[in-house]
C-alpha cells in the first residue's frame, strides 16, 4: 500500500487542486471467504461549497468509499490503496491523531438511521455538546450554549428545553436533524450525508434535504451526499457520481447525467424509476439480474452480465476488458461503447418507452 | 418512582405468599409426620395426639397456614413455648428455638458471604471482560476467554478444599474461613471471608468474562458507537463512555437471575467452609422435616432475592434513561 503523492512526501503541501480530491482510490476486505473489492479505482473531485451527488445500488461502494475517507474502517481486516486529499492533507496516511482530530471538525458524517446512530443513553445537547468540547476546547458551559445555538439552527423548537432530551423522546425528523447540528457544530468544510432522509417519512425527507441546502449556502461546506435515490440527488446536487460494483460508472453534472445519460447502468437506473408525468401503464423498467459479487468481480466491464448491449462495442472488448472512465474531466462515463452508438440506443430506448 | 416502589414491593408481597403457600403445602405432602419424630420411639396415641394439638397440627391446613401468615405481621400464641412477638415465624420443631431469631443470628453470614461474592464476580468479571473485548483476538483475549472456560467448569466442593488445603493449611496466607462480625473488626471479618468469596464467585466470574466480553463487542459494532468515532472521538473513550453502558444491561438482567442462584452457591459455600449461616439452617432443616424452620429460611432467602431484583431493575432506569419506572 504505497502512497505515491505528487509532491514529496505523504501528507505535505501540494499545489492548489480541488478541495477534495480520491485518487484511485481501492478497499479491500479480507473476509473468511476471501478478499473483497469492495472500491476498486475510484477516483473524483468535489470543490468547496458544491455538492456531489453518488448514486448507485446496495453494495456498490458507496458508502464504503465514504468511511475511507473518514478512516473508519477497521484496519485489521482492511486494505485501503490510493490517494484522498483534503486541501493539503493526505487522509489514508494521516495517523490515527490527526484523523481524529479531523473527524466530527474538518469532515462530518450523517448517518442513514438517527434511531441507532445516536447513543440511546446520552441527552442530545452532550451528544452534540461534547463534540464542540472535544475540538474546540469549549467548557461544559459554552458547549450546551452551542447546542442549543446549533438545534436552534436546524430548526428544532424549544431547542433550551429539547436539549437535555434523550433521543427516544425526538420524533425521526428532529432526530435526523439533531445528527446535522451534532455533525455542523464544528462548522466542518466537509459534510458526508450517508441516505441522510433513506429512513425518513417523504414530507420530512424534503425539509431534511432543504435544510442541508440551506446550511450550505450559509456556511459554503461541501456535501457528499449518497444515496441510491436519484430523485434526491435531481433536487440536492450539483454533480453525480454514478458507482457500480466499487467504481464510478458515469460521473458529470446533474444536469448531463440526468438529462443526457451515457453509461447503460445510468440508463437502467432511469428507467427503474417511476415519473409523475407519465402513463400509469407504462412499466418501470428496472436493470435486470444483480449487482455481482465484489468477491468474484465479473471479468472485463463489471457491468457487462446486466448490459443489454455488450456485443456492440467490438467482439470480447466488454468481456475482456475493463473501461475507465473517459474523458478525464466533464462528463464521462466508463463504457466503450461510442458516443454516436450510445445516442442513437438511447433514442432508440426513449421512442420505445413513450 | 414511589408508585413503582409501592407497585413492586405490593407485587413482592404477592410472591412471597405464593412461596410460602406452595412451602407449606409441599412439606405436608411428604410423607414424614413431625409430631412422630417429636415423640420418639415408643410412642402412646395420646402423646402424639397431645403434640400434634400442642404443635397446631391438628387443625384443616389452611388455618395452620393462616395462623402462620398471621403471626408474621401480628404474632401468635403458642400451648408449649408461650408468647410468640411479631415477627414470628414460629419455633423449630428440632432445635425448639424462635426461627426468626435464629435467622436473624445467621443472616449476617450469608449476606455477608452473598454481597462479597456479587462484588468479586461483577468487579473482576466485567474488568477481565472488558480487557478481552478491548483486545479482542489477541492473546490477552485468548487467554481471559479460555481461563473463563476453566473456571465455569470448576466446582466450589472441589476448588474450596483444594484452595483451603494449600492457601490456609501449607502455605498459611489466609486465616481459616470463619465469621468475624463487621462490627467487631472489619479487617478480621474480612480477610477470614476471602477464601469463600473467592470459591463461590470462581464459577460464576468465569460466566461473566465471557458474557461482558460478548455483549462489548456487540455494542462497539453498533451504529451509535461509529457515530462517535466519526465525531472524533477517541477509542478509549468510544469503549469506556458508550459501549460500556449498552453492555451493562444484558449483564444486569442476568444478575438479577443469579442471584437466586448465587444463594443455592452460598449453601454449597458454608457447608464447604462450615460456616454458620443461613444455608446451614436450610440444610439441617431439611433433614429435621422442621417445617416452621424449613418455611422461615424459605421466605427469608426469597425475600432477599425479589428485593434484590427490584433494587437491580432500579438500577436499570440509571443506566438506560428509555427505561422509565412509572
Amino acid at each position: 500500500m504505497t502512497t505515491v503523492s505528487w509532491s514529496g512526501e505523504p501528507g505535505t503541501s501540494r499545489g492548489p487542486g480541488p478541495f477534495l480530491s480520491v485518487r484511485d482510490l481501492s478497499v479491500e476486505f479480507s473476509t473468511e471467504d476471501g478478499i473483497v473489492h469492495a472500491v476498486d479505482g475510484l477516483s473524483f473531485d468535489l470543490e468547496k461549497g458544491t455538492t456531489l451527488g453518488i448514486v448507485g445500488e446496495s453494495g456498490s461502494g458507496k458508502s464504503v468509499t465514504n468511511l475511507a475517507i473518514l478512516g473508519l474502517h477497521d484496519p485489521a481486516h482492511t486494505k485501503i490503496g490510493g490517494e484522498i486529499w483534503l486541501e493539503d492533507q493526505e487522509l489514508i496516511s494521516a495517523s490515527r491523531g490527526s484523523m481524529e482530530k479531523l473527524r466530527g471538525n474538518r469532515v462530518a458524517m450523517i448517518f442513514q438511521d438517527p434511531l441507532t446512530a445516536l447513543s440511546p443513553f446520552h441527552t442530545i445537547g452532550r451528544q452534540i455538546g461534547e463534540v464542540y468540547r472535544k475540538h474546540k476546547g469549549a467548557s461544559k458551559k459554552e458547549a450546551r450554549d452551542r447546542a442549543v445555538e446549533m438545534l436552534r439552527r436546524v430548526g428544532i423548537p424549544q431547542p433550551e428545553t429539547r436539549v437535555d432530551h434523550y433521543p427516544h423522546e425526538f420524533s425521526g425528523g428532529m432526530r435526523q436533524r439533531a445528527m446535522i447540528a451534532m455533525a455542523l457544530v464544528c462548522d466542518p468544510d466537509l459534510l458526508i450525508a450517508d441516505e441522510p432522509t433513506t429512513a425518513l417519512d417523504v414530507t420530512v425527507q424534503a425539509q431534511i434535504l432543504d435544510l442541508l441546502k440551506e446550511l450550505q449556502q450559509q456556511f459554503g461546506t461541501a456535501i457528499i451526499l449518497i444515496t441510491h435515490d436519484l430523485g434526491v440527488v435531481a433536487g440536492t446536487a450539483d454533480n453525480v457520481l454514478v458507482m457500480y460494483a466499487g467504481r464510478a460508472a458515469e460521473r458529470g453534472t446533474v444536469r448531463e447525467v440526468l438529462r443526457e445519460p451515457r453509461h447503460p447502468y445510468t440508463w437502467g437506473l432511469l428507467s427503474s424509476m417511476p415519473r409523475l408525468n407519465s402513463s400509469v401503464d407504462v412499466p418501470l423498467m428496472p436493470v435486470r439480474g444483480t449487482p455481482p459479487s465484489l468477491l468474484n468481480p465479473p471479468s472485463g466491464c463489471p457491468f457487462h452480465p446486466r448490459c443489454d448491449y455488450p456485443k456492440l462495442a467490438g467482439p470480447e472488448l466488454c468481456f475482456n476488458q475493463r473501461p475507465s472512465i473517459s474523458p478525464e474531466t466533464g462528463h464521462g462515463d466508463a463504457c466503450y461503447l461510442t458516443l454516436e452508438q450510445k445516442r442513437e440506443l438511447r433514442t432508440a430506448k426513449t421512442e420505445d418507452h413513450a | 418512582m414511589t408508585s413503582y416502589l409501592v407497585r413492586r414491593v405490593a407485587g413482592a408481597l404477592v410472591i412471597l405468599m405464593i412461596i410460602s403457600a406452595i412451602t407449606f403445602y409441599l412439606f405436608y405432602a411428604v410423607p414424614r409426620d413431625p409430631a412422630r419424630a417429636f415423640c420418639g420411639k415408643i410412642c402412646q396415641p395420646e402423646t402424639l395426639t397431645l403434640i400434634r394439638h400442642n404443635l397446631g397440627m391438628d387443625e384443616p391446613l389452611f388455618v395452620q397456614y393462616w395462623h402462620w401468615l398471621v403471626g408474621i405481621f401480628a404474632g401468635r400464641q403458642f400451648v408449649q413455648f408461650g408468647d410468640c412477638p411479631a415477627p414470628c415465624l414460629g419455633y423449630s420443631f428440632a432445635t425448639q428455638e424462635p426461627v426468626f431469631s435464629a435467622i436473624v443470628d445467621r443472616f449476617p453470614v450469608t449476606l455477608s458471604l452473598t454481597l462479597g461474592a456479587s462484588v468479586v464476580i461483577l468487579a473482576f468479571g466485567i474488568l477481565t471482560g472488558m480487557i478481552a473485548a478491548w483486545k479482542v483476538g489477541q492473546p490477552l483475549d485468548k487467554i481471559a476467554s479460555s481461563s473463563s472456560v476453566i473456571g465455569a467448569s470448576l466446582q466450589i466442593y472441589f476448588v474450596g478444599p483444594l484452595l483451603a488445603f494449600y492457601l490456609v493449611d501449607t502455605l498459611q496466607l489466609i486465616p481459616r474461613p470463619s465469621y468475624v462480625p463487621i462490627t467487631e473488626n472489619p479487617l478480621g471479618w474480612f480477610t477470614h471471608l476471602m477464601l469463600p468469596w473467592v470459591v463461590l464467585s470462581i464459577i460464576f466470574t468465569a460466566n461473566y468474562t465471557r458474557m461482558t466480553r460478548s455483549q462489548m463487542v456487540e455494542q462497539l459494532a453498533e451504529d451509535y458507537v461509529r457515530t462517535a468515532r466519526a465525531k472524533g472521538m477517541s477509542s478509549r473513550s468510544v469503549f469506556f463512555r458508550f459501549a460500556w453502558r449498552g453492555a451493562m444491561i444484558p449483564i444486569l438482567t442476568i444478575f438479577g437471575v443469579d442471584l437466586a442462584t448465587l444463594l443455592g452457591g452460598a449453601i454449597i459455600t458454608e457447608q464447604t467452609f462450615s460456616l454458620h449461616g443461613i444455608g446451614e439452617l436450610a440444610v439441617r432443616a431439611v433433614q429435621n422435616t422442621d417445617l416452621p424452620m424449613l418455611l422461615g429460611v424459605t421466605i427469608v432467602g426469597a425475600a432477599a432475592i425479589v428485593l434484590l431484583n427490584i433494587a437491580v431493575d432500579m438500577l436499570y432506569a440509571f443506566i438506560d434513561p428509555r427505561v422509565r419506572l412509572s
